[in-house]
């Protein structure tokens, strides 16, 4: 029976305790709560849990602070970059991240993004892209493919109109002071050791102050895309991949891509 | 080859019913309950006991972190 194997010796898999037992208000199926635990994971395996300050941002992960159980930073709409060049400068041993949408890093932050990125600031920023801004209703973003139905583009966005969908991770990547870029998801359990292994060599290069390492993350948004938790994964694959194109963008200072 | 007999356990008033563990699952080892928990939402269960190896996939990409997975080896 399954039920005596259930012991604490035969354990292979649970919930790191670098998140807290809170219930996450995120909708069910979303790719956030599957990206927090990647992270909190590879936090907890390098023993880095006193060591840590993330920086949160403003959209669905706004309470990010409420689930890393890590020393947190909220920071207004878009500037958890600038946040985060000031704690990891008043505290160069720490490990400081971001962890922003898309709207907060390649719309209203974009700024902060890029002259962040162009100092090389020693930190490790994730960038979370589900091609929407989740937390409002589901508007259209920088990221929002062709074509796509949002709120604010019910008929499709329109290129003619409001441009292309921004790939900002290649953009960060001609930059000088980004050491690595590259580009993951997490809708199959072998993205997800992917995508921690990516965060963990982001981790390991910003704090030897190689510069900046952006990670970003390809997600789906199910509310907001109007789909089943499966539908969406599914159609992530099919179309948001297609454009967002998974793999290394930047490795080791050099452009792979 | 060592044959491994796993067994996942779900926290089911926390689970969200979103379906992913299942879709994923490579052993076609979990369902969903009929009945629905405190927040009305149907449950990830073990639908098939003998088939699950123990592989972790599912807990490892559950949103929200509610699959324990153990696994023993067969003798
Ligand atoms: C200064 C300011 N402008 C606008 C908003 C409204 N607002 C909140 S979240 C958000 C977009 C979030 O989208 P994203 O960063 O993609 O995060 P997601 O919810 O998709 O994870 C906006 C526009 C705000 N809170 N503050
Ligand atoms: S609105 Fe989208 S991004 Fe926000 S919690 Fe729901 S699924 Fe996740
Ligand atoms: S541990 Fe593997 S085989 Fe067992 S239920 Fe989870 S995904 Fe399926
Ligand atoms: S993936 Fe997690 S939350 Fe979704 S149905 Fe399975 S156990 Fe429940
Ligand atoms: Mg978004």
């Amino acid at each position: 029976m399954s039920q005596n194997i259930c012991t604490p010796e035969n354990l292979v898999y649970k919930k790191t305790s670098l998140l807290t037992d809170k219930i996450m208000h995120y909708c069910p199926g979303c790719g956030h709560g599957t990206i927090h635990r990647a992270l909190m994971e590879v936090v907890d395996e390098m023993g880095l849990q006193d060591k840590t300050v993330g920086i949160a941002p403003v959209g669905c992960s706004v309470l990010a602070y409420d689930y890393m159980n890590i020393d947190m930073q909220e920071a207004a709409h878009g500037r958890a970059p600038a946040v985060a060049t000031a704690i990891k400068r008043l505290m160069p041993d720490k490990l400081v991240f971001t962890y922003q949408g898309d709207g907060d890093l390649a719309a209203i932050g974009t700024a902060e993004t890029i002259h962040c990125c162009n100092r090389g600031e020693n930190i490790l920023m994730v960038f979370v892209n589900n091609a929407i801004y989740g937390m409002t209703g589901g508007q259209m973003a920088p990221t929002t493919l062709e074509g796509m139905k949002t709120a604010t583009s019910p008929y499709g966005r329109d290129v003619n109109k409001v441009g292309w969908p921004l790939r900002i991770t290649e953009m960060v990547a001609q930059l000088n002071g980004v050491w690595s870029a590259s580009r993951h998801t997490v809708h199959t359990p072998a993205a997800v050791m992917k995508l921690k292994k990516a965060l963990k060599k982001g981790i390991e290069d910003s704090m030897a102050g190689k510069g900046t390492c952006f990670v970003e993350v390809c997600s789906s948004c199910n509310s907001g895309w109007k789909m089943t938790p499966v539908e969406a994964n599914k159609w992530m694959e099919e179309h948001v991949l297609e454009y967002f194109v998974p793999g290394d963008i930047k490795v080791d200072g050099k452009l792979v891509r | 080859m060592a044959k491994f007999k796993g067994a996942i356990v779900v926290d089911k008033e926390k689970c969200k019913g979103c379906g992913i563990c299942m879709s994923i699952c490579p052993t076609k080892t979990i369902g969903m309950s009929k009945e629905v928990n405190g927040k009305g939402y149907n449950f990830a269960i073990m639908v098939n006991e003998e088939s699950c190896t123990g592989c972790a996939s599912c807990g490892r990409i559950c949103p929200d972190g509610v699959i324990t997975v153990y696994r023993a080896k067969e003798d």
